[in-house]
């Protein structure tokens, strides 16, 4: 996000001035804290023992730190009977998430492509089609989702739920690639045209390459939204196939034995780390994807 | 956009001027069949006598009746409506606050951005879990206070049946209003500096430029926001999953976990399907007119 | 009516110097055009004047008053934006009284001044819209009105024309020169055409590289420029300037061209008085089109250089018609009336009124 060119105006100095400031800035940080005193409260619990958590508080440092919490949660904590920690699920999770982001951008950028620059006739209308499986609950497509999965043999599978992530994550890159392709010059394509370029040729030589951003923020995208679901995973998929937020959820939800919050703690730091670093390392492209068609302009 | 004449005599340039048609139609055939054709399907359950299994003799609008006689639906919904409202009201609030702060000059304004939009990229199972940590009866919050000097001090809201619902709002306020926040500074950021000068120059003070002025200007992404977030708040499972299970009881069951614990723990695919359906036509009527205006908008 | 006063002013913008040290005085009531090539900070000066950037160092002084710490609401100015700034959720009529609603004004106050200024710029029909059922003509005039109607001492104008079409911009131009005519008020006025610098301006400052080149009426900048970055910015088509050598051999010349092939213009006494004793100099001519004609065209009188080369190009412009043709490699244009045209690769005799040539110092730029 730019900054102003306005920040020069002269303004009245003054202690009134440097009052109103200090509010500002007072609020600010009051709500830096709303925002961090939850992941502090995460971290700091996965590094005490249970006797700490115990005896202690939500907020006070961990006094002996124990890295006991973080080897259980990733190598031996319970996820229904199977006691081998979140280790498996997370590798789940990878087996799921990349080829389902790759395919389900890929495909997206090259069906935002043909829907812009090459308007056929009822283009829109496919488009609009297409854009309102962006919008749908998908509680509505769960049970026959759940037969067609046992029809094709890919019930409770990784696979089936890649398949799954892939055909709901196109009406989103669909419409990502369509906002970015319409700022594209026709122009450009008409040139190829001369030139005697394809269709894949201009795709894959022209388009492609000027569309580095959109892809950029479209993987993030998907990588956090399919890394971070829960709902088709649960549904679709059965203990060994969970990926880590199904088994987080059931590390988490066990009602038996006693309660380990560190453990918990150190699970779901787990579970969000990755996204965690992809929105830390590509902030401003993630920021590009929240607001990617919602704000204009 | 068609080839020009010339260009297209060979039966290569005939291909090539129906690729277009040919790529996407396999995306076409399978939102037809894997949104349209499911919708259609679930639509057909739900006026059929389905239980454990299908059943695809149309049996009137008894799933509907049932679903609506269903106490536990009644408490989904009325979740929805207290959880909608506090929901997307507290992050328009605190949206619209911090990105006016944000916006006033602020030096390290990237950084605090980052604080602010972080909850963001967590899933919504680590949110729960962390506030359900936070919030624990006992150890959590009320440990907190009571060792800060407040004895009497009890906060028992996530296993209270009349409080639990406003936990999930804690929680998903906490984790989506950065969000809201990152749509209006980035609404904030699209109005033209020459208005911002013009109004310095008419003398008007911050208050009456963002009152006056910029916040009026802001229409268009305050619909889109309202909207997004609604879209959060019927669609919203996981938190409630992760945070409270539906608990106490069926206390903070929405719509969504509602359906969900119909369809597969209790397998009463009718009433699942109604339930479902329900859901699809909310959506539809704050969606369709939303994205009616946007096309149309875009295509000006 | 209010005077400015810049004394000594600097911007810099990080390590980029925009403003490099800005003296300039602008008296009251008068209509001062800030005028050059993109980039050379005239919109930052403007700014500066309006208290929408703050210095770097040096004083603004307005009516006599030190405002380097006031506020731009305290100033007493109004200010044109390019883009208009209009209030996009507001009606013609609050865009109007907008800053006077802000200060407090009285409503029957309002209402008599937007009455009064609705009529002056004929939008009156329109007070109840909204900006975006305006024309780009329309919206002009609300944000004139919107700067008039509080009655500053001050008006300033960020390149207001520039969206507009060029008929509009004419008529436009030619409504602002009224309106200051009738108000009297002092204008400061950024323009990076120098057409409309002419037209409005009683004096052009030409700026170039956060400098003010020259100071002075329109004519002096057209007539008299100090060097030749202002002889090539003011004029339409520019100035020609001619690379050559000056000869004191029985008279002064500026001898041009190729080897073999020199043109030898002969200096009106009084500038050749000016260079005397500098045989030799790298000196660069310059020549407006309209004082290259056909030979014969005009009166004969002194100081008159007639030469023959072919045309290159023939570009009517309906009223001239520009004849461009080439010395030493460089094109030039001369400004002849339609029916002395001949076709291209034709030899046209061309006569040159050398009193109003400019003689500039290569090596220097600066005019001698």
């Amino acid at each position: 996000m730019n900054r102003r060119q306005i920040d020069g105006i002269v303004r009245r100095g003054g202690p009134w001035q440097a009052v109103q400031r200090g509010v500002l800035f007072a609020v600010l940080a009051l709500f830096c804290a709303y925002y961090l005193v939850p992941l502090v409260v995460m971290i700091s619990t996965s590094f005490k023992s249970l006797d700490e958590i115990r005896l202690g508080t939500l907020t006070s440092l961990p006094q002996a730190v124990t890295f006991e919490a973080w080897a259980k949660a990733w190598g031996s904590a319970c996820v229904g009977v199977r006691c081998d920690g979140l280790q498996p699920y997370v590798w789940n999770s990878v087996m799921m998430v990349v080829p389902a982001v790759a395919l389900s951008t890929f495909l997206g950028a090259l069906n935002g492509y043909a829907l812009t620059k090459w308007r056929f006739r009822g283009a829109d209308v496919i488009f609009a089609l297409i854009l309102f499986g962006a919008f749908i609950p998908f509680q509505v497509i769960l049970l026959p989702m759940a037969r067609t999965l046992g029809v094709l043999g890919l019930a409770g599978t990784i696979p089936g739920l890649i398949m799954v992530h892939t055909i709901y994550g196109l009406a989103f890159t669909t419409l990502f690639f369509r906002n970015f392709f319409i700022g594209v010059s026709d122009g450009i394509v008409r040139a190829a045209q001369v030139d005697g370029a394809s269709f894949f040729g201009i795709f894959f030589r022209i388009i492609l390459p000027m569309s580095l951003p959109a892809i950029v923020v479209t993987l993030i995208w998907q990588f956090t939204q399919i890394w971070n679901d829960f709902l088709f995973g649960v549904a679709f998929t059965v203990g060994e196939s969970n990926p880590v937020t199904v088994a987080l959820n059931n590390v988490v939800n066990t009602s038996t034995g006693v309660k380990e919050y560190n453990v918990d703690m150190a699970a779901a730091i787990i579970a969000a780390l990755p996204t965690l670093a992809v929105y830390v390392l590509a902030g401003s492209y993630f920021v590009r994807g929240l607001s990617a068609g919602a704000v204009k302009g | 956009m068609a080839l020009p004449k010339a260009l297209s005599r060979s039966p290569w340039r005939s291909i090539d001027r129906w690729l277009p048609q040919i790529v996407v139609s396999p995306l076409f055939a399978v939102s037809l069949f894997f949104v349209y054709g499911f919708i259609a399907w679930t639509v057909y359950i739900s006026f059929t006598r389905s239980g454990v299994m299908p059943n695809y003799t149309l049996d009137g609008v008894g799933q509907y009746v049932r679903l609506w006689a269903t106490p536990r639906w009644q408490v989904a919904l009325r979740n929805l409506v207290t959880f909608s409202v506090l929901f997307i009201g507290l992050c328009l609030v605190i949206g619209i606050l911090l990105a006016v702060l944000l916006d006033q000059r602020i030096r390290i304004e990237g950084a605090i951005r980052t604080i602010y939009l972080y909850p963001m990229a967590l899933s919504f199972i680590v949110t729960g879990t962390v506030w359900k940590w936070i919030l624990n009866p006992g150890l959590g919050l009320e440990r907190v206070m009571h060792r800060a000097g407040f004895e009497s001090f009890t906060f028992d809201w996530l296993v209270n049946a009349d409080f639990a619902i406003y936990t999930v709002v804690i929680a998903g306020v906490w984790q989506s209003s950065g969000y809201a926040m990152a749509l209006f500074l980035a609404g904030l950021r699209s109005v033209d500096d020459e208005v911002l000068k013009a109004a310095a120059i008419d003398g008007a003070g911050p208050l009456r430029t963002y009152f006056g002025i910029v916040l009026p200007m802001m229409r268009p992404v305050f619909m889109s926001t309202v909207i997004i977030l609604a879209h959060l708040a019927i669609k919203s499972f996981d938190l409630v999953m992760a945070l409270t299970g539906g608990g106490p009881g069926y206390a903070t069951d929405m719509p969504a976990t509602f359906m969900y614990a119909y369809a597969f723990q209790r397998s009463e695919l009718g009433v699942a399907a109604a339930s479902a359906v329900m859901m699809l036509v909310t959506i539809i009527a704050i969606i369709v007119p939303y994205l009616y205006s946007e096309l149309r908008e875009g295509r000006r | 009516m209010s005077d400015i006063r810049l004394d000594a002013i600097w911007k810099k913008f990080g390590a980029t110097e925009v403003i490099r040290g800005i003296d300039l005085t602008i008296d009251p009531g008068e209509f001062v055009v800030l005028v050059g090539p993109s980039g050379c900070g005239k919109s930052t000066l403007l700014n500066l004047i309006s208290g929408l950037e703050t210095l770097s160092s040096g004083n603004i002084f307005i009516g006599g008053r030190k405002v380097n710490d006031v506020p731009p609401r305290d100033r007493d100015i109004a200010m044109v934006f390019q883009s208009y700034a209009l209030y996009p959720t507001k009606s013609v009529r609050d865009n109007i009284t907008f800053g006077m609603s802000v200060r407090h004004i009285p409503r029957q106050v309002q209402d008599a001044a937007v009455a009064e200024f609705a009529g002056l710029l004929h939008i009156e029909d329109y007070l109840e819209r909204k900006p975006a059922q305006l024309s780009g003509g329309q919206r002009q005039r609300v944000a004139m009105g919107r700067a008039l109607v509080r009655k500053p001492d001050v008006f300033l104008f960020d390149e207001p024309l520039s969206n507009l079409d060029a008929k509009l911009r004419i008529e436009m131009r030619t409504e602002i020169k009224k309106l200051h005519q009738r108000l009297g008020k002092t204008v400061v006025y950024v323009t990076h055409d120098q057409i409309e610098a002419m037209t409005l301006a009683t004096r052009i400052a030409v700026m170039d590289a956060g400098h003010i080149r020259q100071f002075a009426d329109p004519f002096t900048v057209y007539d008299d420029p100090v060097d030749l970055f202002v002889a090539g910015f003011m004029g339409s088509p520019p100035m020609n300037m001619i690379e050559g050598k000056l000869r004191q051999d029985g008279g002064s010349f500026v001898e041009c061209g190729a080897p073999g092939a020199e043109l030898r213009f002969p200096l009106p006494e009084a500038m050749a008085r000016r260079v005397a004793g500098h045989d030799g100099l790298a000196v660069i001519l310059g020549l407006r089109p309209e004082t290259i004609f056909a030979a014969g065209s005009e009166l004969p009188g002194p100081d008159r250089y007639c030469f023959e080369l072919p045309v290159a190009v023939v570009e009517p412009t309906g009223p001239d018609t520009m004849i461009v043709f080439e010395i030493g490699g460089r094109d030039l244009i001369a400004r002849v009336r339609p029916q002395d045209a001949r076709p291209q690769g034709t030899r046209f005799r061309f006569e040159v009124e050398m009193r109003k040539a400019k003689l500039f110092d290569a090596a220097s730029g600066l005019r001698l």
